[in-house]
């Protein structure tokens, strides 16, 4: 039994159909209790009031934006080393949903920092390298609709998905240089003293494991949806040739 | 490999555009500005040296579909491929010979057109500087976007969405050396990372758009 098996579509159909539903029951209790007990159940925060619920959204769709991105590096690499198409579509399948978590998190961002910092938008560092995370999902949502053929687009996007992180990274270390922020350093790391209050961390973890949930299910989701789309059209070009 | 460049540079002066093109957007661009903003020539000096770098990141960004898309069409580039220069070779060609074209006639416009936008006297040297170590990088990433889209009909658009996040670090750097040595700041730190950038790409970059080139041309 190896990880490898379940780069036989067939396989894999098989086994995210079988797992599909339990992870969408997960992802549906851990949200609703989340956010329920986030929105309704967490007192105000002594300074930012009501506003510091945003945070049951803003965190965990920031956190999966990147860890989208992340995932869709292995994915590129499993392809480039093993030429699996479950990982080339794996791939593809996660770009639009890591965009939008981008979006969220851009927009809740926003919304929190109109009351907190008097201002939408600011050029500061955390902000700015989201931004341009999210020119890097654009782009690469992009070539793949550009290409026709599917394994050259598979290639290429994966190219530019290693190099794209690369750069990912050096822009995220350059603005840092160029701007100091008005975002707060970390807060949920383990290790640190100065963390957030327990009050709000424990149904913010709730939260997270939701939108991890969510995460895996959209992806498994849309990828089944991908192989399906290929093999109707592989049989489509079939039945035209007969 | 010198056959390449000489010959793409002789097909860059002679088919015109190539030292043109980015030359007069550049001008354009810097022109345009003082009429965007007004006259005042405290605020033209202040945004001098960032303006001087996105003129010629966006003159650079213009020219670049045509490092490829011309060679590809008449299917020199299939002749290239099967020659027995590697094909990280033909791309480092390409992005030099762009940089030849597009980037040196920048780097030495970039004074001239500093005067007319009020350019701090300290700063002239580091536009200069700053535009001779940053533009090879902008060569070399806009050859590895030319690669990826070398292929597809419409490909212009989709190479500046590419492109675009991948300059960023950097004109970071290029106009923050630009923007300390205006002010009399100490610019070596940006300028050492500028640097570090421009070696980086042009040392790593040529095999990626190798690798993509390859994929196009499959």
């Amino acid at each position: 039994m190896s990880l490898w098996e379940y780069a036989n579509p067939v396989k894999f159909i098989r086994t995210t159909d079988k797992v599909l539903p339990w992870i969408w029951a997960l992802t549906g209790i851990c949200l609703l209790t989340g956010l329920v007990w986030g929105f309704f159940f967490t007192p105000d925060d002594f300074r930012q009031g009501s506003t510091v619920k945003i945070i049951y959204i803003h965190v965990p769709s920031a956190l999966m934006a990147i860890n989208a991105w992340l995932m869709m590096l292995v994915a590129s690499l499993v392809w480039i080393v093993r030429r699996h198409h479950v990982s080339a579509l794996a791939a593809r399948a996660a770009a639009p949903v890591g965009a939008v978590m981008t979006m969220i998190a851009l927009a809740t961002g926003a919304f929190w920092g109109q009351p907190m910092w008097g201002t939408w938008w600011a050029w500061d560092p955390r902000l700015t390298s989201f931004l341009i995370l999210f020119l890097f999902y654009l782009g690469y949502m992009a070539l793949w609709e550009a290409i026709e053929n599917d394994d050259t687009a598979a290639d290429l996007t994966s190219i530019l998905c290693l190099v794209g992180s690369v750069f990912a990274i050096l822009s995220r270390y350059a603005v840092n240089f160029w701007n100091q922020g008005l975002h707060q350093g970390a807060t949920l790391s383990l290790d640190k003293e100065e963390n957030i209050s327990d009050v709000f961390w424990f149904p913010l973890l709730v939260c997270i494991a939701g939108f991890v949930l969510l995460f895996i299910a959209l992806v498994f989701l849309r990828t089944q949806t991908e192989i399906r789309a290929r093999r109707t059209r592989a049989l489509l070009a079939r039945e035209g040739q007969a | 490999m010198k056959a390449l460049l000489i010959r793409d540079l002789m097909l860059a002066i002679r088919a015109g555009g190539g030292f043109g093109l980015g030359l007069a957007f550049f001008l354009i661009v810097t022109v345009l500005v003082p009429f965007g903003v007004g006259p005042q020539t405290e605020l033209l000096s202040r945004i001098a040296p960032g303006i001087l770098w996105i003129g010629a990141l966006l003159a650079c960004l213009l020219s670049l579909d045509r490092i490829l898309a011309l060679d590809w069409e008449d299917g020199s580039l299939d002749l290239l491929a099967t020659a027995p220069l590697p094909m990280e070779g033909i791309v480092s060609i390409k992005a030099l010979a762009h940089w030849i074209t597009t980037g040196l006639p920048l780097v030495l416009a970039a004074p001239v057109l500093g005067v007319l936008l009020s350019l701090p006297v300290p700063a002239y040297q580091w536009v200069v500087i700053s535009l001779a170590v940053g533009t090879p990088a902008l060569s070399v990433i806009g050859t590895f976007g030319a690669a990826l889209t070398v292929g597809l009909k419409r490909g212009g658009l989709l190479m500046s969405l590419l492109v675009l996040p991948l300059y960023v670090p950097t004109l970071i750097f290029g106009a923050e050396v630009a923007r300390r040595g205006a002010e009399g700041l100490t610019v070596q730190t940006p300028l050492l990372l500028l640097a570090g950038i421009s070696f980086g790409v042009i040392a790593l970059l040529p095999f990626a758009s190798a690798a993509v080139l390859r994929i196009n041309l499959r």
